[in-house]
């Protein structure tokens, strides 16, 4: 890896209807629920960016995202993305204005395409990430896009979909391994790499992170510039200086926690 | 409660200016987005913000009125701060897109960084300080600041250059001239060291 390269730490909060999803276990926060606590924690723990994923089913619920976004901005000066329900230029620019730097895109972007060079001509391919969620299909020999969570599959080939992403204006691509999301077992290196290798943009790795180790392969073995995890860190197992001292031991370049 | 600094950052209408108003009012300033001339030729101080593209940035700006009043506040000698393709618009004009004109406050060109590193640099990188700025004051010798740019600024006088990064190659980050301070990073975005600098900013103003 370029040695000028410094991996970004990134935690990920799973929002519906304003509250985190996924339990955490900070035993001092003041409400364990509220996104914004939480993310002022990450921040002041040595996080490199974050991502809210809005996973809210209603409208309403999604008006209550602008407002965690807002109250976010207004407490937390890290860069932050918002994924979730962003389907058209309009939902794009509401978070942005609210606060958020970038905005992922997911089922939309599969449907719509120019949903991302939209963005992208709007408010720059800096804030458009792409949100790729795969699964290794043995049978076409291939990593197959899918989109509600896992739930439905696609026709498009993950590495491919991924370099048209980028065509069409992502500035990053937010790789989830279904087969991996949820078990604690790693990355999928093998998935990672193949897209990594095949687009010239920021690579984060998601899906499967079991413990700090996982972390760093994702990036030495990977090529992943950004390592996202959820549970690791909301439940409290580790805190973000440690998984930066693993990735350091490793050789990968990180902003010290100070 | 006595009101901080009146600083007016420039809305044209692009991504995410909350961030640089909330930072702002976070160090004390008493911080509005505006796009009205009267407001910014009275406030005590001025930050162009920027992301995206050069041209499109220059087009956006010009569009609101806003090209005249920036060039108005770089030179009426209050603290000025350019934010990432603001700092950029502050030069003559970028190989992002040659037939756009910039600001034309630092004398220079916006260049490509070397295709040779991933483009953008998207992360945290380390500041090489090159000269004695008030603006780094308190923040250590190499602060780590965030950063999303694929061009950098190449002053005609390279004295004007107050910080470097490393990433492919020596790229400038951090531009002094007079009254004009500019970065290709987003100090509002940069945690503690990030509202270390700003904090600086508004402290300028009162001295």
């Amino acid at each position: 890896m370029n040695s000028d390269i410094v991996a970004r730490v990134i935690p990920c909060l799973d929002v519906t209807n304003g509250r985190v999803v996924k339990g955490v276990n900070f035993v001092d926060l003041r409400d364990a629920g509220d996104p914004v606590e939480l993310a002022a924690r990450y921040d002041l723990q040595g996080a490199d960016e974050l991502v809210f994923l809005d996973i809210t089913a209603s409208s309403d619920g999604r008006e209550t995202m602008v407002d965690v976004v807002s109250r976010t901005a207004e407490q937390v000066f890290i860069p932050f993305t918002v994924g979730g329900g962003i389907r058209e230029v309009a939902d794009a620019r509401k978070m942005l204005r609210a606060g958020a730097d970038k905005v992922s895109v997911n089922t939309a972007a599969v449907q719509r395409p120019e949903v991302i060079s939209d963005i992208a001509a709007e408010f720059g391919a800096q804030c458009v990430v792409c949100a790729i969620d795969a699964k290794w299909d043995a049978s076409q020999n291939r990593w197959t896009v899918y989109l509600h969570g896992g739930r439905t599959a696609t026709e498009l080939d993950a590495v491919q979909w991924a370099e048209r992403a980028v065509s069409l204006g992502a500035g990053e691509i937010l790789l989830t391994s279904m087969d991996r999301d949820g078990t604690r077992d790693g990355f999928d290196i093998a998935l990672t790499k193949a897209v990594s290798s095949a687009v010239n943009v920021p690579v984060i790795a998601s899906g499967g992170v079991g413990n700090l180790q996982h972390l760093a392969e994702g990036v030495t073995d990977g090529g992943a510039t950004g390592v996202l995890a959820a549970s690791i860190f909301h439940f409290g197992d580790h805190t973000i200086a440690e998984a930066k001292d693993v990735m350091s031991a490793h050789g990968i370049r990180v902003r010290p926690v100070v | 409660m006595t009101a901080g600094p009146r600083v007016a950052v420039l809305d044209y209408g692009i991504g995410n200016l909350r961030s640089a108003q909330k930072a702002l009012e976070r160090v004390g300033a008493d911080a509005v987005l505006t796009q009205d001339a009267a407001v910014v030729s009275a406030a005590d101080a001025v930050v162009l913000p920027g992301v995206g593209a050069f041209g499109a940035c220059m087009d956006a700006l010009r569009d609101v009125g806003l090209e005249g009043v920036a060039q108005d506040a770089a030179a009426s000698g209050v603290p000025f701060l350019g934010i990432c393709v603001g700092m950029q618009m502050l030069f003559d004009g970028s190989e992002e897109d040659p037939d756009a004109r910039g600001l034309g406050v630092i004398p220079g060109e916006v260049k490509w960084i070397p295709s040779s590193v991933q483009r953008p640099q998207m992360q945290w990188n380390q500041l090489n300080i090159r000269r004695d700025e008030p603006m780094f004051k308190d923040l250590g010798d190499h602060p780590w600041m965030y950063f999303v740019h694929s061009l950098h600024g190449v002053p005609s006088d390279s004295d004007c250059v107050a910080a470097t990064v490393q990433y492919g190659d020596t790229l400038n980050v951090a531009f002094r001239k007079g009254n004009v301070f500019a970065t290709q990073f987003h100090p509002e975005k940069s945690a503690t060291a990030g509202l270390g600098l700003l904090h600086n900013f508004v402290a300028s103003v009162k001295s």
